[in-house]
């Protein structure tokens, strides 16, 4: 019997928490949790990573579809066969069509500095990623009040005295290193304002608790701005060094009173007050958390940008137990880790998704997928030809798959690389089966933070099936595309090896803890020496901001009452659990058990007005299509919304478990693809009305023969 | 006699079910019988807030298990430390014990045919280890307790 220990780095959700894997024979007996850095904690998630590794129902060899799209007609073919169907074709899409009209998209995260390569090697300069369904409002909030990303700063969550969150449901998100913040945050006397339009797993632990109209995130926001101006409760001597335009805030807040955000939101003026006095004697050691996944309402970006103003207020910029400035290698006098990207030339072509020319206000990184759909439709600026898809399904990220599949019907070649059969797998050409976070190696890379640190992520096991990891799929992908020499490593070792080099650390300095740390107290700037660190054209936070108005945009926009669901309607959210990866991990044996579908959360009194009863069936109807579950009654959601978790009704027929398994938001949200805010470049996956019945499906009585 | 217990700090607890697969896991057990178990009440308003806190259930490890008396080979054992275990070589599957406890916590293995409860991860236990659901709580909620006498 051969054993082993291997630190990696968990892959069931795109948290990637740091973890050490026992196997014996090469079957993985025990994960926990890094000892050194989370003391062996790990979700359910996490250990359900060995029933996906032993699950059948996940794509086992290259597929190569032979009927129709989406007919789900496979034929098995060898990686030989699979490669050379995908570089065969891709070269034909290039000679016609030149090589930006290859677009490729992931799911973000630390390893993408492979995928850059790949693409950018090609020629194009189409790499995008699944953040404009997710994260892009609060990071072009970030960047117009900071000139940074939202990942440019970290939170110090555990020395915080007051958490303040707006919908970011942050327990059942479960970073599990974030997490134990909150709650040893929690044990020390801090205290939890939890905002949302339902109670949540996060908002039980509130001390706290903001049951808001939909919609109004941005309304309670500019109150809560109003009164910190009107009670001074702000720190001058931190905004006359590094602030400007703050007049202009002053004068735009006025009208906001609490009187007024109390009317908008349904929340008493007093309690704001009250929330307000708390946040003056506890500031700078306030967090108002901008959001995380926040496309959401049409003024979403806003409500970041007034929850990212409010921490300027508070004083919280590079504070113990507030905001901190993510550190990397160069704060700690070390050298980065050498990028496969920066060996490539820069494409010359503009972004198809007019990301960097038609929209200069936008992060031109991973741009924003959504209006790629646009380009396909149109064949404007250029034609796109081919989209190949890394671990990501837009048909569960983004709305509307059928306007989707539209689009994607005028591309020549679709391909997905995924552990799982993915919803747009299922419908592309070419499935190419990637080993699970078990059985791959992955890039190293940079975790930034007050305690920066080089991580990795090692197989722990040999593929069960005949499957390969990313580095190897893009390195015969490029090998048979002719830019191979952008990829100098045959081996995982090879490749680490090559990235380490400037960085003067070797692979052995990660066998002790499997992360090397670049610092062993938290790096902090001088707070009093900030100048140069804001990114903005002015070098200043800007309460105005250069880059919107240069685009035509306010900076401080007057706010706008949402819209009421008309008689019988309701506005339909979506979140979470913390026992399912969103989409990932629904088909999963051991989280299905414990999950196997969602139900729909619906207000007490709307429900006694529809004759419905908790456990009854509902029929969830919108713009033609219509979706039922089980009703979840409860007086602890808005009467004016009702609420799903995002993940389920996968149409996947291999997926035996998951398949119609609950219902999907996204797919009732017909013709929410072009619903960006234009500011912040998010969709707006929060503003579909539905209407719900009581089913037909509820037996009357039982007919059996 | 009884010497351990599993505490949890419902605090801390955040109700992610981690606890359930890490037993499941660690034992090796297909879907079907889940050894340990979060539940909570609904929800009530407290000072304004909707709340709720999360209990954990396995085995009790009775003093006197009616599981140990009703098995005809001696399979279900207590031990000297007060653990009570079933003997995977002794046990025939005839589902006696699941019938006799008032909490129906031994179950099936569906795939071995044999039953399986929660003792505590003996095989960790005596490498000086902690229980699986212990060791990977997500939130260092749940806690390997030893009890003493006063």
């Amino acid at each position: 019997m051969v054993k082993k220990s291997v630190w990696s780095m968990c892959g069931m959700c795109t948290v990637r928490c740091p973890i050490r894997v026992e196997t014996e024979d090469n079957q993985v007996t025990w994960i926990e949790g890094n000892q050194h850095l989370l003391e062996g904690a790990l979700c359910a998630k996490g250990s359900a990573g060995i029933a996906l590794q032993n699950d059948t129902e996940r794509p086992q060899r290259p597929l190569i579809r032979k009927g129709g799209r989406g007919a789900g007609r496979w034929e098995e073919v060898s990686w030989y066969a699979a490669l050379d169907y995908v570089a065969d074709n891709l070269k034909t899409i290039i000679s016609k069509h030149g090589p930006e009209s290859i677009m490729l998209s992931c799911r973000g995260g630390p390893f993408i500095d492979l995928l850059k390569a790949f693409i950018h090697g090609l020629g194009s300069p189409n790499f995008t990623n699944h953040d404009s369904g997710c994260g892009r409002n609060v990071h072009h909030a970030s960047v117009s009040v900071y000139g940074l990303g939202r990942k440019d700063f970290v939170y110090d969550i555990k020395k915080s005295r007051h958490l303040v969150l707006f919908g970011r449901n942050i327990l059942a998100a479960l970073r599990i290193a974030e997490v134990n913040q909150v709650l040893d945050m929690l044990d020390a006397g801090g205290k939890l304002t939890y905002v949302d339009v339902r109670q949540s797993l996060t908002g039980i632990k509130a001390t706290r608790f903001f049951q808001v109209r939909p919609g109004t995130d941005y309304a309670l926001a500019l109150g809560i701005i109003r009164e910190v101006l009107k009670e001074k409760a702000y720190d001058r001597e931190f905004i006359d060094r590094y602030v400007s335009d703050f007049d202009k805030l002053e004068e735009f807040a006025e009208p906001y009173t609490l009187a007024w955000a109390a009317g908008e939101c349904g929340i008493k003026a007093e309690r704001i007050k009250d929330f307000v006095q708390e946040i003056a004697a506890d500031r700078p050691k306030v967090i108002f958390h901008p959001g995380w996944m926040l496309s959401r309402y049409r003024d979403s970006f806003y409500a970041s940008r007034a929850l990212h103003i409010l921490n300027v207020l508070m004083g919280n910029v590079e504070v113990e137990g507030g905001q901190i400035f993510a550190k990397g290698p160069g704060d700690c006098g070390v050298k980065g880790l050498r990028s496969l990207d920066a060996q490539v030339p820069k494409p010359t072509a503009k972004r198809a998704d007019g990301v960097g020319w038609k929209y200069s206000h936008f992060d031109k990184g991973p741009g924003l997928f959504h209006l790629f759909y646009e380009a396909m439709r149109t064949g404007e600026p250029y034609p796109l030809k081919a989209l190949i898809c890394v671990r990501h399904d837009p048909f569960t990220c983004f709305p509307d798959p059928q306007a989707q599949k539209e689009a994607l019907d005028k591309l020549d070649l679709l391909v997905s690389v995924d552990t799982h059969y993915s919803e747009f797998g299922w419908y592309s050409d070419v499935i190419l089966p990637e080993s699970t976070y078990l059985e791959r190696d992955s890039l190293i890379a940079t975790q930034k933070g007050p305690k920066p640190r080089f991580i990795m992520r090692r197989k722990a096991v040999e593929p069960r099936h005949d499957t390969k990891s990313l580095n190897e799929i893009i390195k015969l992908l490029a090998d048979r595309l002719g830019i191979g020499q952008y990829f100098p490593f045959t081996t995982s070792e090879e490749l680490w090896a090559w990235q380490l080099e400037p960085t003067g650390f070797t692979l052995s300095d990660f066998d002790a803890k499997g992360f090397v740390s670049l610092a062993d107290k938290p790096v902090m700037f001088d707070r009093n020496k900030l100048e140069g660190k804001f990114k903005t054209p002015s070098g200043k936070i800007e309460i105005v901001s250069k880059v919107l108005t240069d685009a035509g945009l306010p900076s401080l926009k007057p706010y706008e009452s949402p819209e009421k669901p008309a008689k019988g309607q309701f506005r339909l959210v979506f979140g979470r659990s913390p026992l399912h990866a969103h989409s990932h991990t629904i088909n999963n044996p051991l989280l299905h058990e414990l999950m196997p579908d969602n139900t729909l959360w619906i207000n007490k009194r709307q429900a006694a007005k529809l004759g419905v009863a908790d456990g009854d069936w509902v029929d969830v109807i919108s713009s033609g299509t219509t979706g039922t579950i089980k009703a979840h009654v409860t007086e602890f959601i808005h009467p004016e919304a009702v609420y799903m978790v995002h993940g389920f009704g996968r149409q996947v027929p291999l997926q035996t478990r998951a398949y119609h398994a609950g219902i999907a938001d996204q797919k009732l949200m017909k013709g929410f693809l072009t619903r960006m805010d234009p500011a912040g470049g998010g969709l707006c996956l929060c503003e579909c009305f539905v209407t719900v019945r009581r089913s037909a499906k509820n037996p009357k009585r039982m007919v059996e023969l | 006699m009884k010497k351990y217990m599993l505490y949890l700090n419902s605090k801390r607890c955040i109700g992610c079910h981690g606890c359930e697969v890490h037993c499941k896991t660690n034992k090796g057990l297909p879907v079907g019988p889940i050894l340990c178990e979060i539940s909570h009440q609904p929800l009530k308003l407290v000072a304004g807030v909707p709340k709720t806190e999360f209990q954990f259930r396995s085995c009790y490890h009775c003093e006197d298990p009616d599981c140990v008396a009703v098995c005809p080979t001696g399979a279900m054992q207590k031990r000297h430390d007060g653990i009570v275990l079933v003997d995977q070589e002794k046990c025939i599957g005839c589902m006696a014990c699941i019938g006799a406890c008032a909490w129906g916590v031994p179950q099936l293995n569906p795939d071995t045919g044999k039953v399986v409860k929660c003792d505590y991860c003996l095989d960790r236990l005596d490498a000086g280890l902690k229980p699986a659901c212990v060791t990977r709580c997500a939130t260092h909620a749940l806690k390997f307790v030893t009890l003493q006498e006063i």
